[in-house]
């Protein structure tokens, strides 16, 4: 990995103009007076706020769209043609956390290295320009170092660390690195290192929610039958917001739409949710997971038990915007310790 | 002692044969392209099913198409949507596929309307397939509850083809009454055919029927294997297949013999949707044909 680093005002004369650039907006505030922010498109640097704590919908949305084409249908004579679109634009995302950076990686094991692999993500992905930049500070109910989320070393063009009037920077592509040529930046002395170490250090520090995902894949087995499941359940009210909101979620469902003159049908992909209630539901009516007990249990096992014996890691980055956007209070932390205390019991 | 393991030899794995296909990975990246295909034939097997028999339109698309017993395919009806379908056909049938389909939801139902001549879209084919290669020279029982029949029939038309190469072959098949048989018309045929033993039962018989009478166990009480040298296929709703497959074990024949296909609901068929989801095995990559000793250790497969 290659460091430098960046005078912050020297930082945002990198991107030209005439990209699509899209960072943390502010849209609003919350009952608390807090302000919101959700990742936008903006035209100047003065839109956006890096020093952002959290954005309620996850960066995913640039990757996996909740709706896509997947491909076209036109009718004629008794016959078909199918078209398929996957061209993308080049775009910069600036600002993206450590959870978020961690979630496209998670994706890009489903999407992209794969025995078949998919071309939309991948165009997306491919012309997609990442800037990532680290937290200050734990978000509300965050437990990303528990998951080993809280840091990323790839998946990133250049990433970015606030060390008071200059940014350290990971360089993690060679056109970031032609990027960079066009500025002045300065090599990293010991000094820069001791400070960015530092604050990393003061970071990792300060989380206030911890728990333990290490034992859960065993647990997870263990504990199928457990009441806990049952408790949290009954208060799920199977609206699918924990799945829209999540990082690393990214399942589907494929309908067709058929034009108003009967001409062209498109297929299109709308993201699901496993909390859904007709997720497995198969023709003919049977539904192999009907209570909404079941189908939490399911979300909890896929991203901690199924996730890691597929690649060794929870699907999970800890971020807590599903628990922060669940309308029945229910967040992963409270759920996972509530297992792990039914084990002690 | 009894005897608990097989010598095991690797050099016997059919898959080292011939060279593993490297380039697959980039061939597949157009995942989302249907093969354009006819509608032949429509054949009405039931008042709920019909056999529809399919060819490509381009001959040259059959180059890149070959399917063994047990995978599926993605059928694409332009306008109403994609149905994950098993083949019923034998695949050494090299100018026509059959699918059995039954009038479930709203696909099917779009389909079953369809006339000879109706261009439809392929995918695949998907997922995993009865072994029937490592079977050989052994004996096998291929049992199918109701439906089941359908993708039973790729391996009992393979077994059928290669009968020499098996010891004793057994066909079981069970319904709820005889008005749901399907494949009436072979029966005959598969039972003139020397040396393969079929038995047909049903749940609920009518006046005309004069076969045995009960559920699908019932036919194994006559049978005796040696379950050292036996394989079994079985096709069918859970319930009936967790019953036979016990009664299986019983006799001794190990669950790793024991092959059954699972039904999810899919809209990918790539491993990418989760639909098919139990636990984190994608029934469309790993699946849908498991052997009984995965399903016994899926959670909610059965």
């Amino acid at each position: 990995m290659l460091f430098k680093t960046i005078k912050k005002q020297d930082f945002f004369d990198v991107f030209l103009p005439d990209t699509q650039c899209i960072g943390p907006k502010k849209v609003g505030t919350n009952t608390n007076g807090k302000p919101i922010y959700q990742f936008l498109p903006f035209s100047s640097f003065d839109e956006i706020d890096l020093d952002y704590d959290t954005t309620e919908y996850s960066a995913k949305t640039y990757f996996l769209p909740y709706k896509e084409t997947l491909s076209s249908f036109s009718f004629k004579d008794n016959d078909w043609t199918q078209e398929i679109k996957y061209r993308t634009r080049p775009r910069v995302i600036i600002g993206l956390h450590p959870c978020d950076i961690n979630g496209l990686i998670k994706l890009d094991k489903v999407f992209e290295k794969t025995l078949f692999p998919n071309p939309y993500y991948i165009t997306r992905r491919q012309n997609t320009f990442v800037v990532g930049i680290d937290c200050k500070e734990p978000c509300d109910g965050g437990f990303c170092s528990s998951v080993g989320a809280n840091t990323v070393t790839h998946g990133f063009d250049l990433f970015l660390t606030d060390i008071g009037d200059r940014y350290f920077v990971k360089i993690g592509s060679d056109r970031a690195f032609n990027a960079l040529q066009k500025i002045k930046t300065s090599e990293i002395t010991k000094k820069d290192n001791e400070i960015y170490l530092q604050i990393r250090n003061k970071f990792e520090g300060s989380f206030e929610k911890t728990v333990h995902v290490e034992n859960l894949p065993n647990l997870l087995d263990i504990e199928f039958e457990s009441d806990v499941w049952r408790k949290w359940g009954e208060k799920c009210l199977s609206c699918g917001a924990c799945a829209m909101v999540c990082p690393t979620c990214y399942c589907y469902g494929v309908t067709e739409h058929i034009s108003m003159d009967f001409n062209k049908s498109d297929k299109i992909k709308q993201l699901y949710s496993c909390n859904l209630n007709d997720f497995a539901q198969v023709a003919g009516g049977h539904n192999f997971r009907p209570e909404p007990a079941t189908r939490l249990k399911y979300r909890y096992y896929h991203q901690h038990r199924g996730f890691v014996e597929s690649f060794g890691q929870p699907m999970c980055v800890g971020c807590n915007r599903c628990g922060r956007v669940c309308l029945a209070g229910i967040n992963p932390t409270d759920v996972i310790s509530d297992l792990q205390r039914e084990q002690k019991r | 002692m009894k005897k608990i393991m097989q010598s095991y030899d690797i050099r016997h794995e059919t898959d080292m044969v011939e060279p593993l296909d490297f380039n697959r990975r980039s061939r597949l990246k157009d995942v989302d392209r249907c093969f354009k295909a006819e509608i032949t034939n429509v054949i009405r097997l039931t008042d709920m099913e019909k056999l529809f028999q399919i060819r490509m339109v381009n001959d040259k698309d059959w180059e890149r198409f070959t399917f063994l017993p047990g995978q599926f395919v993605m059928l694409e009806l332009p306008g109403y949507g994609e149905i994950p379908i098993s083949f019923s056909s034998s695949p050494s049938i090299r100018s026509t596929i059959e699918l059995c389909i039954r009038k479930a939801g709203k696909v099917t139902q779009a389909l079953h309307k369809a006339k000879r001549g109706a261009i439809v879209g392929l995918r695949g084919p998907f997922g995993t397939y009865f072994p029937m290669e490592p079977m050989k020279g052994n004996n096998i029982l291929l049992i199918a509850g109701g439906l089941g029949l359908a993708p039973l029939r790729a391996p009992i038309s393979f077994v059928i083809e290669n009968r020499a190469d098996f010891k004793e072959v057994h066909i079981l098949y069970g319904a709820k009454d005889p008005s749901q048989l399907l494949f009436d018309y072979q029966y005959e045929e598969w039972h003139r055919i020397d040396d393969i033993n079929l038995e047909v039962i049903v749940e609920q018989p009518d006046k005309s029927w004069i076969g045995p009478v009960g559920l699908i166990t019932k036919l194994l009480d006559d049978i005796q294997i040696t379950p050292d040298e036996t394989y079994a296929i079985v096709c069918g709703p859970p319930i009936m297949f967790k019953f036979v497959c016990k009664r299986l074990s019983e006799m001794g024949v190990p669950m790793q013999r024991m092959f059954v296909s699972l039904e999810r609901r899919m809209h990918c068929g790539v491993g990418k949707c989760c639909r098919c989801n139990i636990g984190s095995t994608y029934t469309c990559l790993d699946g849908p044909v498991f052997d009984f000793w995965t399903v016994m250790n899926l959670k909610e497969a059965i």
